[in-house]
């Protein structure tokens, strides 16, 4: 966090010198242990294993704050007799298909629901369809064992998987010694519960993994034992890797999300409006109003147009054929199924994994735009690159017309950023940009207004929602800027009939009389303020300084603050209040504003007659999810297992030492000649175990430090950091150059010894670990090799992240040979099967089963 | 009336802002491009375009009893520390550089000749000639930003507080009460680095002082440095010693050559 979040680490040292005590688990040792009071070093990858043996230690242990696990959590549910854990099955849970590699969802049921009514074939894509997943019974009428003595209950089945997950489980796979995971889970249990809570961050060290959603869903389950959600102090607090990275998940640039997580229609099942709302609409929870929320997008984005009788125009969104995500759809680009490609502030060819398949693939298309400061390696792919230099391809053979535009800074233009705790901080512009340079929403616009005048004589249906899109945002200044608050102020929402802007989303409704461009940004401009420009400092001794920018939902500053009060809505303790019922009041009220319906008594409950709002019964804190429970065991929403289980990375120095399930069997894998993999374990040409990550001094590929002579001057040249136990294995000095390679290739890098890289001791094996920044490309002031070109597409089934901080290879000293072709580089053997996974080798790209279109080039060897 | 920094180390997480920073405002050119393999340290040293510097100490030992397998990985922002008796001032033979109204010690661009005296009169090596237009240059303690009522660019950028800028006695006392805090949780071997003329004598005390946690030695700072002139005393002493023993040997080699003659 230190290294990648200095700015946001003023927190923890604030916190630090009040006495909070900093653990840091994490491969190497980073500026974070240099300030932290325990580092525990971890193979990278193995973080199930070490969260799962949390898990079990609290629960063996009885260390778990069992008042809030009985009132907020789903312990006490019953499951459906069909389930089998990975316990049962080796490392598959019930439901695994074979041939089509991925699980049918239906036994991962609680008992007592209909889940034949469920559609146990279609993996949800957001939350919404998660919750619609849930049907009535099982949203609220499901069997349950509030004494959690029920072998198949919720408690006792996690207990049950987690079993084996011991200390001496941990020293063995993940290689940290027994007495310090004790002396951790023990200060985690210590400084857990009524009176004190713990925080956990991550970033993309959680994430980067074919087991990534199942890291987080680990630590979720951890902190529902610990009573550390909903609460202050506590959380799981995920660390973005840019500026508003948070903003563009909830106003997506995601394939399979419309703003505010509304799911992406998909094509051949959501045919009209009433079928997308009836399929996305669950019977209980906040969800149930959907309606109001897709309706108000539909009016916002098509306004005069929309209306009842067309659906308002439902049929112009897009439909989902398959799987969009960024890796399928460079490798559909590079087997020539993808013609245009815009590249907006992203440097794939140095940020992306396999950074040459990414250059393939750009190749093929027929126009590329990216927008960006710098003439970036992604924009210069068609002029330099590895393959230039051995003479494997030319410039001039290259068909890709490629549009470069100057893109303005944050500085230049006004707009608004979202950060990990959802607040909204408007920034204004600060000075012009230069020259050509524009803001995204400058270019947007006028390219939509452009396209919109080519459209508009058309009388072809197929035009119709471009003719039909409500744009007519208002610009100022000689270069016709649109004005930004005029974007925050549809997003915030207003009535149709006056454009006056709604308070906030409880004001929506699903009939035409609103309009929002999402719904969870709703209030953001309530009364026509823009509160995200809001800048009180917080005066109140608790902090929440709810006059500080806007924090979405409802400037809420603690997600599912109810659960800071008891099931009878009074604080755990004084020392953690927050929001408390109000008797006299007879209202929710607090130090934050209630994540809850202000007026509904803790004893209120939800009967099966229940509809709408009022099927939240007063404890239900988790009143997204459709039985307003904390989810220890997840019945639906994952693709890989309803609870996290232990994989080894696609590439693994080990093989698993739990299950015979080497790897996540639901993972994403592109087994193609321009991405080779290596063995799953124990691969004799890739013995090291390689990471990669930021350093403070450069940002992601570069595009926005390498070119800059204050930040290049101070991570100048590409490097890698080793142990003095693995120069000397391999005969590196420090300062002198070293070729690191995958099976996808190799690249040179300085090399940097160094005692805060260790070898990591499993059992009586020891293995080493090849530490390498990524920020490095052939352009700027500084260049070097990028470490994407070593790193395969793989990825989580869940949301398609690569695998890029655990994967195997080799080190020697020496530079790269710069002229041979790769092709007679590679030594392969003929016939040699790479991977013996079969169930990996059958799962088709994408989740959809669509496969991208037959290739030549890119056939398995 | 006198502004300085107090640098508290054991808040720095390295994140080199203040150098970047420092070379922001100034409008300072890049030391070049080169990968030094000391650590995360590749601006080695403050030059004459580095006013600020970030150094970066590995060590096999952790901080007082933290659990971090035995390692410490020490950094401290290094800066000028514009002495109470600072050497280069005293050095100077033009008057370029002046003791400023806040305390600090400031180069006059337009006056400096680039003699270069004031190199070799820092005892902590700071300021630096400039090898294309030959001048003296280091930090200025943000001159002109305080001239506006600002703090220094270094201290405004440091995300931890780990570099503080105030009045010097009220850094004093805000650094021995961080000292004690430390002590108490267990980080025995904190200390300040020339807080006040009494702890170190050679420079009387230094406008920018340090919270260090290991030797001086270790973070590149000398033990015990003194400015040449505060010196002077003591080498005309031995100077005249010298001078006179060199006589008395003289004249007694000359008195016991004609006695052995006899």
């Amino acid at each position: 966090m230190a290294e990648c979040h200095p700015v946001g680490f003023r927190w923890v040292m604030q916190a630090k010198q009040r006495g909070a005590t900093i653990i840091h688990v994490d491969p190497r040792f980073t500026r974070t242990s240099a300030v932290a009071d325990m580092h525990v070093p971890i193979r990278a990858g193995s973080d199930i294993a070490f969260l799962g043996a949390l898990i079990s230690y609290v629960i063996q242990n009885e260390r778990y704050f069992k008042d809030y696990v009985l009132s907020y959590t789903n312990a006490a549910a019953i499951v459906s007799e069909d389930y089998q854990d990975a316990e049962d099955l080796d490392g598959l849970f019930s439901g695994w298909q074979e041939g089509k590699g991925q699980y049918e969802l239906g036994t991962w049921s609680y008992e007592g629901s209909d889940a034949q009514s469920r559609d146990v074939h279609n993996v949800p894509e957001s939350h919404a369809e998660k919750a619609a997943g849930f049907q009535t019974a099982e949203a609220k009428t499901h069997a349950t064992d509030r004494t959690l003595q029920h072998p198949r209950c919720v408690f006792q089945v996690l207990k049950r998987h987690f079993q084996r997950y011991t200390p001496e489980m941990v020293e063995h796979v993940c290689g940290i010694s027994q007495e310090q995971f004790n002396r951790m889970a023990e200060f985690l249990c210590r400084n857990s519960g009524r009176e004190r809570t713990t925080a956990f961050c991550y970033a993309v060290g959680w994430t980067q993994h074919s087991t990534g959603a199942q890291f987080i869903r680990s630590c979720a389950i951890l902190q529902l034992l610990l009573g550390n959600i909903g609460r202050p102090g506590g959380g799981i607090l995920a660390l973005r890797g840019h500026a508003t990275i948070q903003g563009s998940t909830d106003v997506p640039t995601l394939y399979n999300l419309l703003p505010g997580y509304l799911p992406m229609p998909k094509a051949g099942k959501d045919t009209s409006l009433q079928k997308y709302n009836e399929n996305y609409t669950p019977r209980a929870g906040w969800w149930t109003e959907f309606p109001k929320y897709s309706i108000s997008l539909l009016k916002a984005w098509y306004g005069d147009a929309a209306t009842a009788d067309n659906d308002y125009c439902f049929t112009h969104l897009p439909r989902m054929t398959g799987d969009h995500s960024h890796l399928t759809t460079v490798v559909n680009m590079a087997d020539g199924a993808v013609h245009g490609y815009f590249v907006m502030g992203e440097n794939t060819v140095v940020g992306s994994s396999n950074s040459a398949l990414q250059r393939k693939a750009l190749r093929k298309l027929d126009w590329l735009v990216v927008r960006d400061f710098s003439l970036i390696e992604t924009a210069d792919f068609w002029k330099s690159s590895p393959e230039h230099d051995r003479g494997e391809v030319r410039a001039e053979e290259i068909g890709t017309e490629v549009f470069f535009f100057p893109a303005a800074t944050h500085v230049e233009k006004d707009g608004s950023f979202t950060q990990t705790q959802r607040i909204l901080q408007w920034h204004h512009t600060a000075v012009e940009p230069p020259g050509d340079a524009r803001s995204e929403l400058h270019f947007a616009y006028h390219l939509g207004k452009r396209l919109k005048e080519l459209y508009a004589d058309s009388t072809d249906p197929k035009d119709r929602p471009m003719q039909d899109l409500a744009w007519d945002y208002p610009t100022h200044g000689p270069i016709e800027e649109p004005i930004a608050e005029a974007v925050l102020a549809e997003v915030n929402g207003y009535y149709t009939a006056d454009r006056k802007p709604v308070g906030g989303f409880t004001e929506l409704k699903s009939d035409g009389s609103t309009a929002c461009g999402c719904w969870i940004y709703s209030g953001v401009y309530a009364n026509g303020v823009n509160r995200a420009a809001n800048r009180k400092r917080a005066t109140d001794p608790y902090h929440y300084g709810p006059d500080w920018g806007f924090a979405w939902p409802a400037n809420r500053r603690i997600l599912y603050n109810r659960a800071a009060a008891d099931s009878d809505g009074r604080p755990w303790s004084e020392r953690k209040a927050l929001i408390w019922w109000d008797d006299a009041k007879q209202q929710w009220t607090g130090h934050d504003v209630p994540d809850f319906p202000k007026e509904k008594k803790p004893d209120y409950r939800a009967s099966p007659d229940s509809r709408g709002i009022d099927t939240i019964s007063g404890d239900d804190a988790f009143l997204l999810q459709p039985d307003g429970k904390g989810w220890l065991f997840a019945p639906t929403g994952l693709q890989d297992g309803p609870l996290p289980t232990h994989y080894e990375p696609v590439e693994s120095v080990i093989e698993n030492p739990l299950y015979r399930q080497q790897c996540n069997p639901v993972r994403l894998e592109y087994p193609r000649a321009d991405n080779k993999m290596a063995r799953p374990y124990s691969d004799p040409r890739f013995p090291y175990i390689i990471t990669t990550y930021r350093l403070t001094e450069q940002h992601t590929s570069g595009a926005m430090s390498r070119w800059l002579s204050w930040l290049a001057e101070l991570q100048p040249e590409m490097f890698c950091e080793i142990s003095p136990e693995l120069a000397q294995e391999r005969r590196l000095q420090n300062g002198d150059w070293a070729v690191v390679s995958t099976a996808r290739g190799e690249i040179e890098t300085r090399v940097l010894v160094t005692a805060r890289m260790r070898p990591i001791k499993l059992g009586r094996r020891v293995f080493h670990q090849i530490g390498m920044p990524y920020h490095w490309g052939n352009r700027g002031l500084v260049t070097g090799d990028s470490a994407n070109e070593l790193i395969a597409f793989s990825a989580d089934p869940n949301v398609s992240i690569q695998e890029s901080k655990a994967l195997t290879g080799d080190i020697r000293p020496g530079r790269r040979d710069r002229h041979t072709p790769v092709s007679l580089q590679v030594e392969n053997a003929p016939g040699e099967r790479l991977r013996d996974l079969p169930a990996a080798q059958q799962r088709p790209i994408g989740k959809h089963h669509i496969v991208a279109p037959e290739s030549k080039q890119g056939d398995q060897t | 009336m006198a502004n300085g920094f107090f640098t508290d180390t054991t808040l720095c997480i390295g994140c080199k802002a203040c150098e970047v920073a420092c070379k922001q405002w100034n409008q300072l050119p890049d030391d070049g491009y080169h990968f030094t393999g000391m650590s995360y340290d590749n601006t080695m040293a403050l030059g004459s375009s580095t006013w600020r510097h970030v150094s970066f100490i590995e060590r096999p030992a952790p901080i007082g009893d933290a659990d971090t397998g035995g390692l410490a990985w020490l950094m401290a922002s290094d800066v000028c520390k514009h002495c109470a008796r600072a050497g280069c001032l005293e050095n100077c033979p033009t008057g370029a550089i002046i003791r400023t109204e806040f305390g600090s010690v400031y180069v006059q661009p337009d006056v400096c000749n680039g003699c270069g005296y004031c190199v070799s009169g820092c005892p902590f090596g700071v300021i630096d000639r400039n090898h294309e237009d030959g001048r003296a240059w280091k930090c200025t303690l943000c001159y002109d930003r305080q001239k506006d009522g600002m703090q220094p660019a270094c201290a405004k950028a440091c995300p931890t507080a780990s570099i503080q800028f105030g009045e010097i006695n009220d850094l004093r006392h805000r650094a021995r009460e961080r000292v004690d805090k430390l002590h108490e949780l267990g980080v025995k071997e904190a200390y300040l680095y020339g807080e006040d003329a009494a702890s170190q004598p050679g420079t009387e005390g230094l406008n920018a002082f340090f919270l260090l946690l290991d030797k001086p030695e270790v973070y590149n700072l000398p033990p015990h440095p003194e400015v040449p002139t505060h010196k002077g005393k003591k080498s005309w002493i031995s100077a005249g010693l010298a001078a006179i023993g060199v006589t008395a040997l003289a004249f007694a080699s000359v008195m016991l050559g004609n006695s052995a003659r006899e």
